[in-house]
């Protein structure tokens, strides 16, 4: 009994249809954000009429509206949508490339990794900005490139591959309770709020770095995505096709690791956006091509209705994190049964 | 069957040796450095001095962390034998986050702050985790197998960490105290919320130590147990009830602290052999040194402040998972 393959292979449908299906799902994505996108900027304490909102944003000074248009929500927005498309990314990648979709970077502890750096370098060194996503994508290597090697070995690494990812998170985010607490500059609850992933007080130059670090590693992940096509297939096959695994699984884990640990130092870790999002493209898709992109799409539709579902929708004012934790969790558990159902493959 | 091995009982009088140098140090070293006199002001009650005083306040933690660890040591014992999981430990399982929510909604929303109703609340919500994940994780072919039972832990866990943050975030009077018992710790501990605990170790220690004939039956086989006559559904649920009350009495008293649990019963297996009649007992008091040598350590690394017991105990029981896990030839997976 193995954990199967989610994520199922491009079927060898008409070629035409594959690719009306996906860029009709894909042609939905983007409508879902910008819609979602839209709602955040206009919707708020109080909402503002469309013509308003876009007054305000090009730059015609309209009572009140600019602020609130141009401080308060648009970074905001475009911080929900950045992360989601870096972690949606990062979190299918890792998905596709260990062909299970368990082995996401938040169940197997990059996304702890990125965290704990992050909060490292931010409470403990008093460093910022940019170099704060540097130390959290190196601590994510060095996680991810730990997991790889301790959990190598005979068979059924797959299983082992998350296990001790558990593991390893278990203790990582000890450490990260631990420096927020005895943090004497953070607030208690500003922390909790940033362990859980937040996008509260976003500005625009934090939204900066994340967005970079989108175009570069995605450009990466775009580059590799017909190599990682071609990996689905077993090691074997891909060699026989002229397509290095190593090689591939270095460069993916490179870019997937860069994009969780730049979005993680920006707004915490969002929990099961990475998780979420690839399962979800996957069944949208239903086998044709353009997961990445989906997937990336899907991580912002998660993140945006996330935050606004906790901002406005509930009693409390909640971060993002748990309300996407809220969801991820019975997602998780709802894949554990399936996968009892199916015979074992998960 | 002779399950015994050599110099038993030499190892036995190790155990519990290693347990009195472990209360021993937690009186006698802090953050605090105290002569020996003043120590011994503060453990008959003579609290002259502030050395005095410091020591005085180590005694109840010394005995709630002892108590705890044993909770947990010998909860982890039962919980492995039970569902013949080497990774078992009530906080993968999410037993102990189980308990932790019960407690946090209990004193956000219906002000709850007895120490006695903590408890109940702790031992109430332990169960729910342990029904839930377990039958989760059992669901379909192969039953509970290490990785689903993990999987269906984690994930309970995280839901139960983004219910307790929903509840908590709104309210800025209870979040800080709130915070800080959940990283675990034993350093608030005092002998008034002690007391009342004792009744619930007692009941789950009972329970437990009358399980070790069929924790042993268990061990050869489900179809082999019930050819030896044993009732496994009665004696399981029986054993899973102590195990439950003692890993919510100790989430309610210090907080969820993981590995404990797991890294315990594993080495006394391996130092003492497998009966169960030896190995539930022995691994209460192992509990017991590892999560007092633990606040030691916690105490003495992060001078002049303290690490919290739960950190510790991470570090040492996630390698340690980790090994488990590789030197396991991982059934279905």
């Amino acid at each position: 009994m193995s954990i199967a393959i989610t994520f199922p292979a491009p079927r060898t449908a008409p070629r035409r249809r594959i690719n009306r299906r996906s860029a009709l799902v894909l042609c939905l994505l983007g409508g879902g954000v910008i819609f979602l996108f839209a709602l955040t900027l206009s919707c708020g304490r109080g909402c503002l009429a469309p013509s308003a909102v876009l007054s305000a944003l090009f730059g015609s000074d309209s009572a009140g509206a600019s602020f609130v248009v141009n401080d308060l929500r648009f970074p905001r927005a475009a911080m929900s949508i950045v992360t989601g498309l870096c972690f949606g990314l990062g979190g299918v990648a890792f998905q596709v490339m260990l062909r299970n979709p368990l082995a996401s970077p938040d169940i197997v502890g990059i996304s702890a990794s990125a965290g704990a750096a992050a909060v490292f370098a931010i409470v403990i060194l008093s460093l910022n900005g940019w170099i704060v996503s540097l130390v959290a994508v190196c601590a994510g290597l060095l996680v991810a490139f730990t997991i790889w090697g301790l959990s190598s070995g005979r068979g059924g690494a797959g299983g082992r591959l998350i296990l001790v990812g558990i593991g390893i998170s278990a203790m990582l985010d000890s450490v990260t309770a631990y420096i927020i607490l005895e943090a004497p500059e953070w607030d208690r609850v500003e922390a909790l709020r940033w362990l859980t992933g937040s996008v509260n007080g976003a500005q625009l130059s934090e939204v900066a770095p994340v967005f970079a670090a989108f175009i570069l590693f995605g450009g990466l992940l775009a580059v590799s995505a017909r190599d990682l096509d071609v990996l689905r297939l077993g090691d074997d096959t891909a060699r026989a096709l002229g397509v290095g695994a190593d090689k591939t699984r270095l460069l993916v884990t490179l870019a997937a690791v860069g994009l969780v640990a730049f979005a993680t130092s920006a707004s915490g870790p969002i929990a099961f956006v990475a998780f979420l999002s690839g399962p979800i493209a996957s069944r949208l898709l239903g086998g044709s091509t353009g997961i990445l992109a989906a997937s990336a799409l899907t991580g912002a539709i998660l993140v945006l209705a996330g935050d606004f579902t906790g901002q406005f929708l509930l009693p409390a004012r909640l971060p993002v994190g748990v309300v996407t934790g809220a969801v991820g969790a019975p997602f998780l558990l709802y894949l554990i049964v399936r996968a009892n159902k199916n015979g074992g493959s998960i | 069957m002779n399950l015994a091995r050599p110099n038993l009982s030499l190892r036995i009088i190790v155990v519990i040796a290693v347990l009195m140098l472990t209360a021993f140090l937690s009186l006698t070293i802090g953050t605090r450095s105290v002569p020996w006199a003043e120590i011994w002001d503060g453990l008959t009650g003579h609290i002259d001095t502030i050395g005095a005083a410091a020591v005085s306040v180590r005694v109840p933690r010394t005995v709630l962390a002892i108590l705890a660890g044993a909770a947990l040591g010998m909860a982890g014992a039962v919980i492995q034998g039970v569902t013949r999981n080497p990774l078992a430990d009530p906080g993968i399982l999410g037993v102990n986050a189980g308990a932790a929510l019960f407690v946090v909604i209990g004193i956000a929303w219906f002000d709850i702050s007895g120490a006695t109703t903590f408890l109940w609340l702790g031992v109430a919500g332990a169960g729910c985790a342990a029904v839930f994940v377990y039958g989760v994780g059992s669901t379909g072919q192969g039953g509970a197998t290490p990785l689903k039972l993990t999987l269906a832990g984690t994930a309970t866990s995280i839901a139960a960490s983004a219910f307790i943050i929903a509840v908590v975030l709104p309210r800025n009077d209870i979040a800080g105290s709130i915070q800080s018992w959940q990283v675990g710790g034993v350093g608030g501990a005092r002998f008034d919320t002690i007391l009342p605990a004792l009744p619930f170790l007692g009941a789950g220690l009972l329970l437990s130590l009358a399980s070790a004939r069929i924790l042993n039956a268990l061990a050869l086989g489900e179809e082999l147990a019930a050819g030896l006559g044993q009732n496994i559904a009665t004696g399981r649920a029986l054993a899973a009830c102590g195990a439950i009350v003692l890993c919510g009495t100790a989430t309610a008293l210090c907080g969820p602290i993981g590995f404990v649990g797991l890294v315990v019963p594993h080495v006394c297996r391996l130092t003492l052999g497998i009966d169960y009649r030896l190995l539930l007992p022995m691994s209460a008091v192992a509990g017991a040194c590892l999560l007092g040598l633990a606040d030691v350590l916690g105490r003495i690394i992060a001078r002049p402040n303290e690490l919290d017991v739960g950190i510790v105990t991470a570090f040492v029981g996630a390698p340690f998972f980790i090994w488990t896990v590789r030197r396991q030839r991982m059934r279905g997976l």
